[in-house]
């Protein structure tokens, strides 16, 4: 299963989310919409109309910036993280 | 002494809650709410005692956040707040207005959205952009931002809303169908100064008295309808400035209204930083300086569009917040001020809520 860290500025936006879980997605779509599931609206946090991943989160899967339909193994390491910002 | 005072505060980080009594002399602060998130603004929506917030991240989009205790505990959501995967991304929640049972939002680019269910999801209300003006639609300094959402006091098929840079409209047939209300209101920036639409309305309220009269303050200068938008009166003469943000009315007298002056065009602060709130007693035809209590030096705040508000109490309170974080109030209908609240992160919108102690 891949496993996937968290942003604590996501997590805290839904109870019970962790900030590291270990998921079975064949891709950061699949990952996305688990997240979905588990805790409704996660996927509006991630994504924009496109769909796209937010302009301003990023995704890296094995250490390479990722699409929604970037594959993942099931040994993948997936980070979503929030884009440095100012002010 | 039986209701608490709640002057309900969104800024760039989060959400506050400046709390007294009826007397509003001692006030206490709670928050920030919201994880910090920007709220543009903070409402609460008598009917159901559910505070609403609207603001946006930009890591994660629009949001409208609610709370069912007062404060205490939080939960948000966008679900439905979207023009669809071909249409513009939508950056932010400018404004959260309950009516009739519905909430509804107006959000930047300009929209309006729906909610049945307290803002836990939300419909699009079309109408609006499929007006045949929308592709000429361009944003201003502030975005493109639907900000004011006037409801109809009995009839929940009648609304107006304001978009920056962009104009009035007005629905008669619960937001199928729009017509702009901009006639007589000035757009100074454009070659034409009379368009259908393209005028820069900062700010839209309505009266007391019945449906017919509104208040706004614009860009270039303020103005008064009788008849529901369709022609408006400039009532700009004895201001400092025909330029602010802010537009308050008193709650039960219909001539009574408040702007907030500043100088344009850069500075977008109060004039020779001398902080006043002006107010009119017979519907803008003559305009006083109210200033006791308010910094008169070296004071150079500006006060946004949400920012003022007025309470329903006997004698009418009246709030304003900063650009720079100050909170001020009036328990006398501006006579005199007090800082409510000071170094608060900068003010983008106050409202008051009366609840039941």
């Amino acid at each position: 299963m891949a496993l996937a860290y968290l942003p604590r500025s996501l997590v805290s936006l839904f109870p019970g989310m962790p900030g590291r879980i270990q998921v079975e997605a064949a891709s950061v779509s699949e990952l996305i919409d688990w997240l979905d599931y588990e805790w409704p609206g996660a996927r509006f946090r991630l994504c924009d109309a496109g769909p796209v991943i937010r302009e301003h989160i990023n995704i890296f899967v094995d250490g390479e910036k990722s699409t929604l339909s970037t594959a993942l193994r099931p040994d993948s390491e997936v980070y979503i993280l929030t884009a440095v910002a100012g002010g | 002494m039986s209701r608490r005072v709640l002057v309900l505060v969104g800024t760039k980080k989060g959400a506050f809650i400046v709390e007294g009594d009826e007397r509003r002399t001692d006030w206490s602060l709670r928050g920030p709410f919201c994880e910090a998130w920007p709220i543009h603004h903070l409402n609460y929506d008598p009917a159901t005692g559910t505070l609403y917030a609207g603001g946006g991240s930009e890591w994660f989009g629009p949001a409208v956040w609610r709370s069912r205790d007062l404060g205490d505990t939080w939960t948000q959501s966008g679900e439905g707040l979207t023009y669809g995967d071909a249409g513009p991304k939508i950056r932010k929640v400018w404004n959260v207005t309950p009516a009739h049972g519905a909430l509804y939002a107006g959000v930047d680019p300009a929209g309006l959205f729906r909610s049945a269910d307290g803002g836990v999801s939300w419909t699009h209300v079309q109408g609006l952009r499929e007006h045949p003006t929308c592709s000429d639609w361009q944003p201003g300094a502030g975005g493109l931002c639907l900000h004011s959402i006037v409801p109809h006091p009995s009839d929940p098929m009648q609304m107006w809303v304001a978009i920056s840079a962009v104009g009035t409209f007005y629905s008669a047939d619960g937001g199928v169908t729009w017509t702009p209300r901009n006639k007589g209101v000035r757009a100074g920036f454009l070659p034409d100064q009379y368009p259908e639409t393209g005028q820069c309305v900062h700010k839209l309220v309505r009266a007391p008295d019945g449906p017919g009269r509104l208040y706004q303050q614009n860009h270039c200068g303020v103005y008064r309808s009788v008849d529901g938008g369709a022609s408006w009166e400039e009532i700009t003469e004895g201001l400092p400035s025909e330029f602010g943000f802010p537009m308050a009315v008193h709650p039960r007298d219909a001539e009574t209204a408040y702007v907030i002056p500043l100088t344009a065009d850069h500075a977008r602060v109060v004039p020779d930083g001398k902080v006043a709130v002006w107010r009119s007693n017979d519907a803008g035809r003559t305009w006083t300086a109210l200033r006791a209590g308010l910094p008169q030096q070296n004071a150079y705040v500006g006060v946004l569009r949400e920012a003022m508000a007025v309470d329903t109490l006997d004698t009418a309170g009246v709030y304003f917040g900063t650009s720079t974080g100050q909170l001020f109030g009036s328990a006398n209908e501006g006579d005199s001020w007090s800082l409510l609240a000071d170094f608060l992160p900068p003010v983008w919108s106050v409202e008051v809520a009366l609840v039941e102690s």
